[in-house]
């Protein structure tokens, strides 16, 4: 069904229909309209689940591992500050293998205190065990967290999936979205069953101390889940599709890449944008194109270098930083190329703390392609720096 | 993979650790003669290595007991006392 | 005669690596034989958890969770919710559990949280006043003059300086169903306490005072003595609280303090001060005074 809808209550409106058990979450710009319209749904008796307003975004993350220990579905949503705060219970919740959702509206990071759009914030548990998935625009959005459940709770897989969805920019913009009915998501998502869990009928602990003698190899199980799970996002996601009637999910989207000479890569909404700028420069003959990464973590190699094709520029476009080191989406391109090819890659930081990012710019990088960029930074305003 | 046996044990599987070789001095003999069956010890032995059902039946379990002396320190009739290790009981 | 001991009838079972004489290992486990085997338990990271939980092994007969430090108390929120869900929420106890640090100071604010919104869960802190898991360092927790790592006796020091934090008057500030004191010293006590609380709703909160024989240098055999000491001089009160009014106390007739401070290697510093023992002297009286204790 189509509905003409802003992006935070799409996404709450089709996480309810995932069917939710326990749900927790607290207030962050620019989560906020997510959580206020599940609360309103659980208060209209629209959606049966134990909705648990905290004193922080620790406990947030604390309530939804308790809840996803004890064998429920669970969901919490977060930003910027918010999601650093929970930082180590995020950790925790991939050791314990639990299946949790966390819609990330992707904020920037203090200081200073910036309430808008770039990906620093989820960029700092890449390494964490979750796995990433990110949206380009609603509909996108909205059909990312159904597959992420699917993902997530697959026994072979068996990790927690964070959807990142930029703030504002998707959150509280409008889109035409088509709302998959409830016996659609029915149909695609069985009831959860999880590995392990607390029951009193089968006493088990979970979260022991795991000392030298078994710490390594617990790790070495999460690479080899986030290996293994590469084709089930594919599977996941071409299940859905099927059931939708259209394209849902996948690891990576390549726009008019077949014979591109230069491409461009990028995560989220920027997507967009680069589309338009692309289409503009096929328009003039120019032989370009962009692949988005929808799944970041795991990191799509196989997938990514077969879209990049023979492309000898790739241009790396992100809303990230590793102050110090190359940004995230650029080091992990860059090492993913490394050895296979002669591609030219180039980093671009661009956006953040919600600075626009006017089609003219990104023109602009693929124009002066080939100047071997390194984490050039775009659009600076030169004259706030000086003095 | 999820490997089960690091990520979450079951009940029971404490028992393997024998921390009755913890002891090096002392240990609980039981005399058995003027026990009241008050159950005292049972409750407080921290490792809970202490059994009994009914007078002069309690007795700790050596592969466990650490020789913390709380038993004998609550028992009413003192028919608890801390020997040698190396005694014979 | 002697009887095999029956390893199945604790649900904190032998084979856990606590010290000898540990006043924590005790009180866990007449909490949990007490509130039986349809309990779920979530645990802060501290001694209890370190010593019953290395893996492979357990010595937990329940169903128990740990997480981290500070929130077990949002932990078992969510286990809560759960159960509430599953429609099991009268069939299961739910008990938080963790140690003075992990409660009152790093765990105040799942705590407070966890009070507030009512959930039907017992949380348990055992309190062994410093943080012992981590090597004996100072907590909110730890009485005013106490040495510990952190808040050591020297020449310009007499120990920790800042009295006791008062967690166990912030829990009953909630409105809770049910608060109350309790110890090592008292066993059985401690059994009716628990039995108590779960039968109360909502939220509910028990303190119980564990002497740590390797934190207060104390011998481990007279873990059960020392902790009878704390209460009978009027440093440690035994009360309890229903919906913000105090219902019991266990009366006393007062000790000097020293016959309490003598027993542990982390008073001794204070023996032959006139002065500090005055001052400890002075924080007994309080306790006596604002809870009744005298017979």
């Amino acid at each position: 069904m189509k509905k003409f809808v802003e992006g935070s209550h799409a996404i709450a409106e089709l996480v309810a229909k995932c069917r939710p058990q326990v749900i927790s979450a607290y207030p962050i710009t620019p989560q906020t309209h997510i959580v206020e319209g599940l609360a309103k749904l659980v208060a209209d008796g629209k959606l049966n689940a134990e909705f648990i307003n905290v004193e922080s975004e620790h406990s947030a993350a604390s309530v939804v591992l308790g809840g996803s220990a004890a064998g429920a579905r669970t969901y919490t949503a977060t930003s910027s500050q918010g999601l650093l705060l929970m930082a180590e219970v995020i950790f925790n919740i991939a050791g314990m293998r639990l299946p949790v959702v966390l819609t990330c509206a992707n904020r920037s990071v203090s200081a200073p205190i910036n309430i808008w759009n770039d990906h620093q914030d989820s960029m700092t548990v890449r390494d964490s065990g979750w796995i990433h998935f990110y949206a380009e625009n609603i509909q996108e959005a909205i059909d990312l967290h159904v597959i992420a459940y699917k993902v997530a709770e697959d026994k072979r897989v068996s990790l927690p999936v964070l959807i990142g969805i930029d703030g504002y920019v998707l959150t509280h913009a409008f889109e035409v979205v088509d709302m998959p009915d409830q016996d659609v998501i029915d149909k695609y998502l069985p009831a959860f069953s999880p590995v392990a869990h607390l029951d009193v009928d089968n006493p088990l602990s979970l979260g022991l101390l795991g000392g030298p003698d078994v710490y390594i190899e617990t790790r070495y199980a999460i690479e080899k889940t986030m290996i293994d799970a590469l084709p089930i996002i594919e599977e996941a996601s071409k299940e859905y599709s099927g059931l939708l009637g259209r394209n849902a999910g996948g690891l990576v989207e390549a726009y008019r890449t077949e014979d591109a000479d230069t491409v461009a890569i990028a995560i989220g909404s920027i997507v967009g944008t680069i589309k338009d700028v692309v289409d503009d420069l096929r328009a003039e003959g120019k032989k370009v194109g962009v692949v988005k990464l929808v799944t970041y973590r795991p990191f799509p190699k196989d997938a990514l270098i077969k879209a990049l094709g023979s492309a000898k520029n790739v241009l790396v476009i992100e809303k990230a930083v590793s102050l110090g080191a190359d940004s995230p989406v650029y080091a992990d391109v860059r090492s993913a190329l490394y050895g296979k090819g002669n591609a030219n890659v180039e980093g671009y930081v661009i956006g953040l703390g919600g600075r626009d990012i006017p089609a003219s710019e990104i023109k602009n990088i693929f124009l002066n392609a080939g100047k071997g960029a390194e984490n050039e930074y775009v659009g600076l305003n030169i004259e706030l720096l000086e003095g | 993979m999820y490997p089960l046996k690091i990520l979450v044990s079951s009940p029971g599987t404490s028992l393997d650790n024998k921390t009755g070789s913890w002891r090096s001095e002392q240990k609980p003999k039981f005399l058995q003669k003027d026990c009241i069956a008050c159950n005292m010890c049972f409750i407080v032995c921290p490792e809970g290595c202490i059994s009994g059902e009914g007078k002069n039946t309690y007795i700790a379990d050596y592969d466990y007991c650490k020789g913390c002396g709380l038993c004998v320190e609550v028992c009413p009739k003192n028919d608890i006392v801390m020997v040698e290790e190396g005694e014979q009981i | 005669m002697a009887v095999e001991a029956d390893k199945t009838k604790h649900l904190l079972q032998a084979g856990h690596t606590a010290c000898a004489g540990c006043g924590q290992a005790l009180a866990a486990r007449i909490v949990i034989n007490t509130a039986g085997p349809k309990t779920i338990i979530a645990n802060s990271t501290g001694c209890l958890e370190v010593f019953t939980t290395r893996a492979p092994q357990t010595a937990w007969g329940v169903p128990w969770v740990h997480s981290l430090f500070e929130n077990s108390a949002a932990v078992a929120s969510g286990i809560e919710a759960a159960m509430r869900y599953f429609g099991k929420i009268d069939e299961v106890n739910i008990i938080a559990q963790g140690g003075d640090g992990g409660t009152g100071d790093i765990g105040m604010g799942a705590l407070s949280g966890m009070l507030e919104r009512g959930h039907k869960i017992l949380y348990v802190c055992y309190d062994n006043e410093a943080y012992m898991n981590t090597g004996i360092q100072r907590s909110g927790l730890t009485p005013f003059d106490s040495n510990t790592t952190t808040s050591p006796v020297g020449s310009q020091s007499t120990g920790n300086q800042r009295p006791k934090k008062p967690v166990f008057e912030i829990a009953v500030a909630h409105g809770i169903s049910y608060a109350a004191t309790a110890s090592a010293a008292f066993p059985k006590d401690i059994e009716k306490k628990v039995k108590k609380a779960l039968s109360m709703p909502g939220a509910k909160y028990l303190q119980i005072h564990v002497p740590c024989p390797l934190g207060w240098r104390s011998a481990p055999n007279l873990t059960v003595e020392i902790a009878k000491l704390a209460v009978e001089t009027g440093l440690y009160p035994i009360v309890e609280f229903e919906n913000g009014k105090l219902v019991s106390v266990r009366k006393i007739k007062p000790k000097p303090v020293e016959e309490y401070l003598k027993t542990q290697g982390r008073f001794k510093h204070l023996l032959k001060n006139e002065e500090e023992l005055e001052k400890i002297r002075e924080i007994a009286r309080q306790n006596i005074e604002k809870y009744g204790l005298s017979v």
